[in-house]
């Protein structure tokens, strides 16, 4: 299974990623179009990136959430009809939504932040076992 | 692939919906084979919002005075509703589908999930109306996705719904895999030869990949549909958008549906258990608190209960699948028996997949019957579900044919050989498949209650006064599943509903009985005001019930009003608001129901019912009708004559004892009827006030005249 693997301590809370992803998938630079959260307090930030559970493909009415063959949950748009059940369902809450848009969002570890993290909190890793 | 012979098509154009209404009506007369769309004014949307509204504002307009059910002018509509289709918000699913029951001669309503509801609507309809008979069977096929609807020669051999259903999604499916787009209304054998019928509402389940069925179930509506020689409605539509139904305020909209997804996954698992056994988790609460009909509702509980819990169907349950009957509800009741093998009738050792059983069904088919194999019951609402017979009026009616055989005003000669014993399930299900058979004893017990106690008195010479205080129905419908006996304010909440005695206007009983919140004859007067109108709001709409107050948010107990659960309420202003843009508040709400009430009221009085005397119950919903009953809470009655009615029972004998309490209860009664009345804004005979109804704005001209005559 492919993941996301997010490592807190090491995280510095400069942000980059959620640029790094919401102007991948958005175009836009804009933290709530992000797949990953950063969020700070006042011990060491919080990270909330999908870690590709499945749960919330159980959920899902219309078979629009299937697991692809790397492990990874993807939502197929066409099929989504936005009721957001999933989002409800998801244990950590990384399944996302933004003002505008219906079909909800999610990390699918393509890995496109962990090439800007200065810190080397976000890692792209696979187990083999799941 | 049937073939088929197009019989009429019309065509029309596709047209987004907006802020929640398509704004025209489909009319099909099946007898000329006509077809037209009709406008919808802004008075319909104004006074009747949608709907039960739309529907009733039609079939008023499509029937006569003296329309019978079975006059090809009756019509059977089926409306959606402006909220009806969003997948935000759960439970948005609903058709909601009138008639002239076949049961009752006045108007029902049917609150019934499924996918129908929302293609229909999405296919360009607000309600749809049909009236006439066919002189062939006919399907009718709505093709939301080209704009056409037809009428269509059906030389389907098959009727029952579990495969009529599943042939015409696979027929009118482009593929395979586009089988969750197609939708069927039908109804099975049953439904061809009793008055007790319900119709099936499918929806593709695709994870099964099964039809799924939900009921219209009260009040005959099945009967109307195969008289009309109608097999089936189609419907078909494949653009399912998050945004269809095309709010002013979609932001709001996801994010108080959000706000309620989250809601019910923190708080189900703990609260009702809907998405773990759905509706069934009521079987043991009931039992606890004395209300689960046993033997025709004599008794509130039985040591073997436990043997039809929650629990015991779990086991049964297939589990951890979303099973919401429309798209977004999370709530998910509607649990499913899957590879289910029947051991009777023409089914008998095939799979089969079985919706359900919920807790009426439960209730009617198997404890009120004595019938405690839950496997017995699921079997049951398998064959009343395919052969298109509801299972509460089925439940109910065996129940009383049952006592009527325990007290020998039946025996094998009378039933052709069938043995009425309570718990004898096999004699339940021959009557059943008599039913679809249209044969024997069983097409009398399919008449319902009140024919039953004509046919017991003529032919048997049954004592008619027994019959009437044992046959658990009122208007000619049949009791829903609960016990009313120890809460006046549930009789009246049974009994003054306008279709006749279903729970869905008003559940009052823990807040009279248990918890003694409304202990005055006004307070009680209130809750049937209020929850009546309350719940009339959601067949306006296109809503379920169940995510008001089968969830309730975790500090629900600390508020003003717990009961109406307050932060449910605002979240229906918000969402009515969000989708219609129009303006809305709690008070608003009320009145919007409180217009399509009087409208349903004054509809029933036309009709020849809607009189004080149609609003009072069999005794057997309001006291002990037999000493046995009497003794089995002597304590609790005995008590009751000492503190309400100052009369010592030491030394009485039980018969004088029964009598007293009769008599109290009945004036009880009687001074309900004046304090409901009175707060609904009729008279004592039970007729709206013209004032009333001008103060509400139901006071069209056609409305008034029919009121005059009464007054």
């Amino acid at each position: 299974m492919k993941s996301l693997k997010t490592y807190p301590e090491n995280c510095v809370a400069c942000h980059v990623c959620e640029s790094a992803c919401s102007n991948l998938y958005f175009k836009v630079d804009d933290p709530e179009k992000s797949r990953i959260r950063i969020t700070e307090t006042d011990s060491q930030p919080r990270m909330n990136a999908c870690t590709q559970c499945g749960i919330c493909v159980q959920s899902c009415p219309t078979l629009a959430l299937s697991i692809n063959s790397q492990g990874v949950v993807m939502v197929n748009q066409a099929l989504c009809i936005g009721c957001y059940m999933c989002i409800a369902a998801c244990p950590t809450g990384s399944m996302f939504r933004t003002i505008g848009a219906i079909t909800p969002f999610k990390c699918v570890a393509c890995g496109a932040c962990t090439k800007t993290c200065p810190a080397d909190a976000i890692r792209i890793e696979e187990n083999k076992e799941s | 692939m049937t073939d088929r012979r197009i019989l009429a098509e019309f065509s029309y154009e596709l047209k987004p919906v907006i802020k929640g209404y398509n704004r025209r009506t489909l009319y099909i007369d099946l007898g000329g084979k006509k077809i037209e769309s009709k406008p919808v004014s802004d008075m319909m949307i104004d006074k009747f919002v949608g709907g039960k509204g739309f529907d009733l504002y039609l079939m008023w307009h499509g029937v006569k005075d003296d329309t019978k059910w079975n006059d090809p002018e009756n019509e059977l509509c089926i409306a959606f509703g402006p909220l009806c289709g969003n997948t935000s918000y759960p439970g948005s699913g609903k058709s909601i589908v009138t008639t002239i029951s076949p049961l009752t001669g006045i108007p029902v309503d049917c609150n019934v999930g499924g996918h129908f509801g929302p293609y229909a609507k999405f296919s360009g309809w607000d309600a749809i109306e049909i009236q006439g008979k066919a002189d062939e069977e006919v399907i009718v096929y709505i093709d939301g996705d080209a704009g056409k609807v037809k009428i269509m020669s059906a030389p389907d051999k098959e009727t029952n719904s579990h495969i009529l259903a599943e042939n015409l999604i696979n027929e009118f499916a482009e593929n395979p895999d586009k089988r969750q787009f197609v939708s069927v209304v039908s109804a099975g054998q049953g439904a061809e030869n009793v008055l007790i019928s319900c119709l099936n509402f499918s929806f593709w389940d695709k994870r099964r990949k099964v039809a799924r069925l939900k009921q219209a179930g009260r009040g005959g509506t099945g009967t109307v549909l195969r008289d009309k020689k109608l097999k089936a409605l189609v419907v078909k539509y494949s653009g399912l958008k998050g945004d269809t139904n095309n709010p002013v305020d979609l932001e709001t909209l996801q994010k108080t549906g959000l706000k309620l997804h989250k809601e019910i996954e923190e708080g189900d698992a703990t609260q009702c258990r809907m998405r773990e056994v759905g509706t069934a988790h009521l079987v043991e609460i009931m039992n606890d608190y004395d209300l689960l009909p046993v033997k025709n509702f004599k008794y509130g509980q039985s040591d073997e209960a436990s043997s039809l819990s929650s629990g015991e169907f779990k086991k049964l349950f297939t589990q951890g699948l979303p099973d919401g009957c429309w798209f977004g509800c999370s709530l998910s009741c509607c649990k499913a028996v899957d590879g289910f093998v029947p051991r009777t009738g023409p089914y008998k050792g095939q799979t089969v997949s079985v919706d359900g059983p919920e807790y009426e069904t439960v209730g009617g088919c198997g404890s009120n019957l004595c019938i405690w194999d839950p496997k017995d019951v699921v079997e049951l609402n398998f064959y009343c579900d395919t052969y298109g017979i509801d299972t509460i009026s089925f439940g109910t009616s065996c129940a009383f044919a049952m006592e009527c055989y325990e007290y020998g005003i039946l025996n094998k000669e009378r039933t052709g050989g069938i043995d009425l014993t309570w718990g004898n399930a096999d004699g339940v299900f021959e009557l059943i498949h008599q039913m679809a058979r249209g044969e024997g004893f069983g097409v009398i017990v399919g008449q319902g209650v009140k024919r039953m106690k004509e046919v017991f008195a003529r032919n048997y010479n049954a004592d008619p006064k027994l019959l009437q205080d044992i046959g658990m129905e009122a208007k000619g419908l049949e009791f829903s599943q609960y016990l009313s006996k120890e809460s006046l304010a549930q009789q009246g909440g049974y009994t003054f509903a306008l279709k006749g005695p279903q729970h869905d206007e008003a559940w009052l009983i823990f807040m009279d009985m248990v918890n003694n919140r409304i202990p005055t004859f006004e307070d009680k007067a209130e809750a049937l005001h209020y929850f009546p109108m309350f719940r009339t709001w959601f067949g306006l709409q296109g809503l379920c019930k169940l995510p008001w107050n089968d969830i309730e948010p975790a500090n629900n107990a600390e508020t003003d009003e717990p009961a109406k659960v307050p932060e449910h309420v605002q979240n229906y202003v918000d969402i009515y608001k969000a989708i219609t843009g129009k303006p809305m508040d709690k008070h608003e709400l009320i009145r919007q129901s409180e217009r399509v009430y009087n409208f349903q009221k004054v509809f029933c009085m036309r009709m020849g019912k809607g009189r004080r005397s149609d609003d009072i119950p069999p005794y057997r919903a309001v006291g002990p009708v037999t000493e046995e009953e009497y003794l089995s809470r002597q304590e609790r009655y005995d008590s009751l004559l000492q503190s309400k009615q100052g009369i010592d029972p030491a030394g009485k004998p039980t018969a004088e004892k029964m009598s007293l309490l009769r008599e109290y209860r009945e004036d009880q009664y009687q001074q309900l009827i004046d304090a409901v009345y009175k707060r609904k804004g009729w008279t004592p005979e039970g007729i709206p006030t013209i004032e009333h109804l001008q103060s509400i704005g139901m006071d069209l001209p056609e409305v008034i005249e029919v009121v005059k005559r009464y007054l």
